[in-house]
């Protein structure tokens, strides 16, 4: 089923910059895995607790962080 | 019954039923072949890929599920959100190197995947055991969505012809996915995303605007609610974290993955598919809303009523008949791509593997075909014989998460390393399944377990816990098993097929096809 041809493999790219470019992506976890750290009604926005616009907000930033990510990724 | 919103969802079901059929033309293949029926060929752009998996992975769940929760018991169903915000870092570096290795071995299933790493035909079927498994009562919650949304338009008979509706939008899809395969869901997702967009940018603007403004709704909440209590801190971040990891491992999330056209296109979706999060965090919102609205539970279906009760309140008869079609179409997708994800699975893992090992593309494609329909009607069986699984089927399908997170080791270890041994990793296995289940079942099949340790009790998602015990024998027994020397088996994949590094075998044939066509030559 392997078909490979020696001559399409390309070397690896440097991959320092990558490695650390996906390390980016361990900041979301912390940022929305951490509750007792953004368990508060205050300050609110609009109206809306801490608690809720704060975690709405992450979705953007952890978005973000993949598209510069993927940015690095692809140079 | 409401006449105007009726008209509006039977137009909109017309509409994407005659999409379902037509699709079958749409990048035409041979829909006779296992991999154009059920991944549609692997060919979808990032576009496409984006309406699909928006469309796949956002169900009744999101729409109906999650809302209610928020709904009935506040701040900790909104779980959801953290939920998807870190599945998308986890897609962005994991599910490229499954594309990769998929597509160098034609692997179509992640079971596939896990017989050409570790050489055991055994450990796949108990990965496929296990999406199988899985997925039922998730294609049971769809149908929990449907039947409310009928509910919402104030159909409410009783007996066969109560459920008839139901029947009939059941039996349209079976058709259509029939015929069309991926195609018809990928196809009809468009008109889904786009409802749905609509459905919620009104909802978060009239609703609160009509209630009073933001301020206004949180204060008509008890404060107990709108914040986890420290003791359920573990809980949340559980269950955020359990179903992050849950999610592409369902059948369904990876037919959506193995379907697109390339390592980029998973990651320009990794970065683009929050958008849909947003919607979701906005979704949940909405059980806040029906708590402002005084809105109560239903004697039939509990909290699930909150959402279409919140629309009839709150939106003329003719959008709320938009919406309801959103909710329902919302389900109808997902149910067709998860019964096309464990008919593959059922068609490469079981009936090819156990019962005609000769099995050719034509053979695999007609057995998917019928077992998408089995798969179907066992799940509409199963929620018109449980009545009262209307209000359970939340917790069915948090059940489901416990079994298919067991499959983790296997499917997500195996893409980095071979360290594991097939054999433990059939033990973990089996050790997750079991304790996850029982730690279920100990709580009435809700998803939260108080764990014990020593004199501290940890409540948190009973998944979670199953798979550290999962992994705690996989590493022991891999200790053991290599030091007694069992054979481990043989792995067909090299290092280079999860970069991409190159050709793939379907790319290749595809080549060659062009090449024969171009020159009239046949070459070896």
């Amino acid at each position: 089923m392997d078909v490979r041809h020696g001559s399409d493999v390309k070397p690896p790219r440097p991959a320092r910059w990558r490695r650390l470019a996906l390390l980016l992506l361990l900041i979301p976890f912390v940022g929305t895995l951490w509750v007792a750290s953004y368990a508060s009604l205050t300050p609110r926005l609009w109206g809306i607790p801490f608690f809720y616009w704060y975690q709405l907000l992450w979705i953007v930033i952890s978005a973000g962080i993949t598209i510069i990510v993927y940015a690095v990724d692809r140079s | 019954m409401h006449l105007v919103a009726l008209t509006v969802v039977v137009a909109l079901f017309a509409f994407v039923t005659v999409l379902g059929f037509v699709a079958a033309r749409w990048r035409r293949g041979d829909l006779d072949l296992l991999h154009e029926w059920g991944l549609a060929g692997g060919r979808f752009g990032t576009v496409v890929t984006w309406f699909l998996l928006g469309g796949d992975l956002y169900t009744a769940y999101t729409f109906i599920a999650v809302p209610a929760l928020v709904f009935s018991a506040g701040a900790i169903g909104f779980f959801a959100v953290p939920y998807t915000i870190i599945v998308y870092p986890l897609v962005f570096v994991l599910m490229p190197r499954l594309w990769s290795v998929s597509r160098a071995h034609g692997y179509v299933t992640p079971a596939d995947f896990v017989r050409g790493r570790y050489g055991s035909s055994t450990l796949a079927l108990a990965v496929a055991v296990a999406g199988i498994l899985a997925t039922m009562p998730y294609i049971a919650l769809q149908l929990v969505g449907i039947q409310v949304v009928i509910a919402g338009l104030g159909i409410t008979g009783t007996g066969f012809m109560g459920d008839l509706p139901l029947i009939i939008a059941f039996v349209i899809l079976a058709a259509y996915t029939y015929s069309s395969g991926l195609r018809a869901p990928a196809m009809i997702a468009l008109v889904k995303d786009a409802l749905i967009f609509i459905a919620v940018i009104a909802a978060i603007t009239i609703i609160p605007a009509r209630l009073g403004g933001y301020g206004h709704i949180f204060a008509a909440v008890p404060t107990a609610r709108l914040l986890p209590a420290p003791k359920q801190y573990a809980a949340y971040a559980t269950l955020a974290l359990g179903s992050a990891l849950a999610l592409f491992l369902y059948p369904h999330s990876i037919t959506g993955v193995l379907s697109s056209s390339g390592r980029d296109v998973i990651k320009r979706n990794a970065a683009f598919l929050p958008a849909y999060s947003i919607l979701l965090g906005l979704i949940a919102l909405l059980g806040f809303m029906a708590v402002a609205a005084g809105i109560k539970p239903d004697a039939v279906y509990g909290a699930q009523w909150a959402v279409p009760a919140l629309f009839n309140m709150m939106f003329p008869q003719w959008f709320a008949g938009v919406a309801f079609a959103a909710i329902a179409i919302g389900a109808l997708v997902p149910a067709a791509i998860m019964s096309i994800a464990t008919a593959n699975l059922f068609t490469r893992n079981i009936y090819r593997e156990y019962f005609r090992p000769n099995a050719t593309p034509r053979q695999e494609a007609r057995v998917a075909k019928a077992a998408s329909l089995v798969v179907k009607f066992g799940a509409l069986a199963f929620i018109l014989a449980l009545q009262n699984a209307r209000q359970e089927a939340i917790n069915f399908q948090l059940l489901g998460g416990v079994w298919i997170l067991q499959t983790f080791p296997a499917v997500i270890f195996g893409l980095y390393t071979r360290w594991f041994h097939r054999w433990a990793l059939l033990a973990g296995w089996v050790v997750g399944m079991v304790s996850g289940t029982a730690m279920a079942a100990s709580q009435h099949f809700t998803a939260i377990y108080p764990l014990h340790v020593g004199s501290l009790a940890i409540a948190g998602y009973s998944a979670f816990f199953a798979l550290i015990g999962n992994i705690a024998v996989t590493v022991l027994l891999t200790l053991v098993l290599d030091a007694v020397g069992v054979a481990r088996g043989t792995d067909e994949t090299i290092a280079a097929d999860y970069t991409g590094a190159h050709v793939s075998v379907l790319d290749v044939a595809r080549d060659t096809e062009r090449t024969q066509s171009r020159t009239g030559t046949v070459t070896a």
